[in-house]
């Protein structure tokens, strides 16, 4: 049977998606209900004390457990690279941050879901260790898990290719095949010319990986729900990416222009240099920025929606922060798709005026 | 500093490791063929569309050749068919003059024939009638001298008539 006149019809496919992030909504609100009694309990009985701030942290930042929902927490391998040398275990040692873990060379705590050398019980950190932190935490696992169905997908869109030579697109590889497009002949062709083949490759991987990963950090239950495009460590290392992909490319036009700028008078040029060199790192530094903050601010945004509803303690706020939720889901939709193509397109860019012929 | 804007190293390393991985077996087992897949697909359409141009083109020439070819044949044809019809109007007439000649000659002589035919037998139909005649004279006057006395009278008389 022949479902797309069904899957066309704009309503229902409307309805689908709105339904969906309705779905998400409500696990999300689940998950933060969830938390809220657990941890201030601990403080007061008579009012439960509900810190968003605390909460929005906690679901932002990585973590040493994948919360699936509840109390349930997978706990996630951790592996210490010390002075001494290399400690592996499970997380679960740390009972939630309950207990603290007496290690083959140290002893260890979790302090704020960080894991730090202590001395006793009373989590005091031990200054003498030296702890190399390279657990897998959640951020970790879920990038692992994007790559692995990174290398899924475009392996099986690969094979495709080699079995359908010369033929239309079919399936998973008709569905990419446009984006694959996309970024070539949006992104790749019009910023860096006829030299793009090159550096296809490097594109394809960034957009793709970011795109993933923004979508992955979309869906409030297990294998999302991590941030991953929306913590510095990760956009620092894609942004490192790019400096380095575009000064080793750079060509003499490009050192000229930043070192022997012909059109500016030679007393001009210290200030020149500061400026341009710079100018070197400011660009992949509002890179890393951008993704961060464009990512970050929309989880947070969302969660501070949701917990609008415990804030107010009524339920009667939920139909108001559900739709609000409902709302921003959807632009993150849109913010997920734009910032991988805007990381994309400004490291295109930026290779682009690296390789250009003619310096203006 | 908020911790969210502190890199955590661990996860850099780990970003580096995954990103670096996915990067190389990306490139060289679904880039690499994933875009000369595509870039060879579209040299074909794009070949394929110029031929398709070229051979629209070499129709379209085809046609405006027959089409010439045809007309020109045509034109020939109707040359050819008023030649014909000329040679053989030239023809007919040539025929005709000369017959008429030929007729007339024939007739020219058929006359002068006749004409000497009709001397010769005119000639032998005197010399008949001559000799007839003499016959004729002879028979009646050997008749008329049968005897002597007639003769002596003639010879007197024919002597009466002499003057000398």
């Amino acid at each position: 049977m022949d479902f797309r006149p069904v899957l066309n019809s704009k309503k229902i496919t409307l309805g689908i998606v709105l339904s969906v992030f309705s779905l998400f909504v409500s696990v999300k609100a689940l998950a933060l209900q969830e938390k809220n009694p657990a941890e201030p309990a601990t403080e007061t009985k008579e009012e439960a004390k509900f810190d968003p701030t605390e909460t929005i942290m906690e679901h932002i930042s990585d973590s040493h457990y994948f919360h699936i929902g509840g109390k349930l927490a997978m706990p996630l391998p951790v592996i210490l690279y010390t002075d001494k040398g290399l400690e592996v275990f499970m997380s679960s040692v740390f009972e939630e941050g309950e207990k603290i873990h007496g290690g083959k060379y140290y002893k260890y705590a979790l302090v704020h879901d960080k894991i730090k050398a202590v001395t006793g019980e009373d989590k005091t950190e031990d200054t003498a260790a030296k702890v190399f932190d390279l657990s897998i935490t959640k951020n970790v696992a879920s990038m692992l898990m994007s790559v692995f169905a990174l290398l899924l997908i475009f392996l099986s869109v690969a094979s495709a290719y080699r079995k359908r030579i010369g033929k239309a697109p079919k399936g998973l590889q008709s569905f990419l095949e446009p984006v694959i497009l996309f970024v070539r002949d949006e992104i790749a062709l019009p910023n860096i010319g006829y030299k793009y083949a090159r550096f296809m490759p490097l594109l394809l991987t960034v957009f793709f990986f970011i795109l993933i990963n923004n979508l992955i950090g979309l869906v409030p239950f297990f294998p999302g729900g991590s941030n991953l495009t929306g913590n510095i460590a990760v956009t620092m290392v894609l942004a490192v990416i790019t400096l380095l992909v575009v000064n080793f490319n750079g060509n003499k036009h490009y050192w000229a222009h930043i070192f022997v700028p012909s059109s500016v008078p030679v007393w001009l040029w210290p200030l020149w240099w500061v400026v341009e060199i710079l100018g070197i790192f400011s660009k992949p530094f509002a890179l890393m920025i951008r993704l961060f903050a464009n990512i970050t601010a929309g989880h947070i945004i969302v969660l501070s929606l949701i917990s609008l509803i415990f804030v107010f303690k009524s339920v009667a706020i939920a139909p108001v922060s559900v739709a609000f939720v409902v709302f921003m889901d959807v632009l993150e939709l849109l913010v997920a798709m734009l910032q991988a193509f805007i990381f994309t397109l400004l490291t295109a860019l930026f290779i682009g005026t690296a390789i250009e012929e003619h310096h203006h | 500093m908020n911790p969210l804007v502190v890199p955590d190293l661990g996860l850099v390393v780990w970003t580096t490791v995954a990103f670096a991985f996915l990067f190389f077996i990306l490139a060289k087992f679904a880039w690499k063929p994933i875009m000369a897949a595509i870039g060879e697909r579209e040299r074909s359409i794009e070949d394929a569309l110029l031929k398709a141009e070229a051979a629209k083109e070499e129709m379209s020439r085809l046609t405006n050749e027959n089409e010439s070819l045809i007309k020109q044949a045509r034109a020939e044809r109707d040359l050819i068919l008023s030649e014909a019809r000329k040679a053989k109007d030239q023809i007919v007439s040539d025929a005709k003059e000369v017959a008429h000649k030929e007729g007339a000659r024939m007739i020219e002589l058929a006359r002068v024939e006749i004409n000497n035919q009709k001397a010769i037998a005119l000639a032998d139909v005197k010399n008949q009638v001559a000799t007839l005649s003499l016959e004729i004279a002879e028979k009646i006057l050997r008749k008329q001298f049968e005897d002597q006395q007639q003769q002596d009278e003639l010879v007197s008389q024919l002597l009466k008539e002499v003057k000398l």
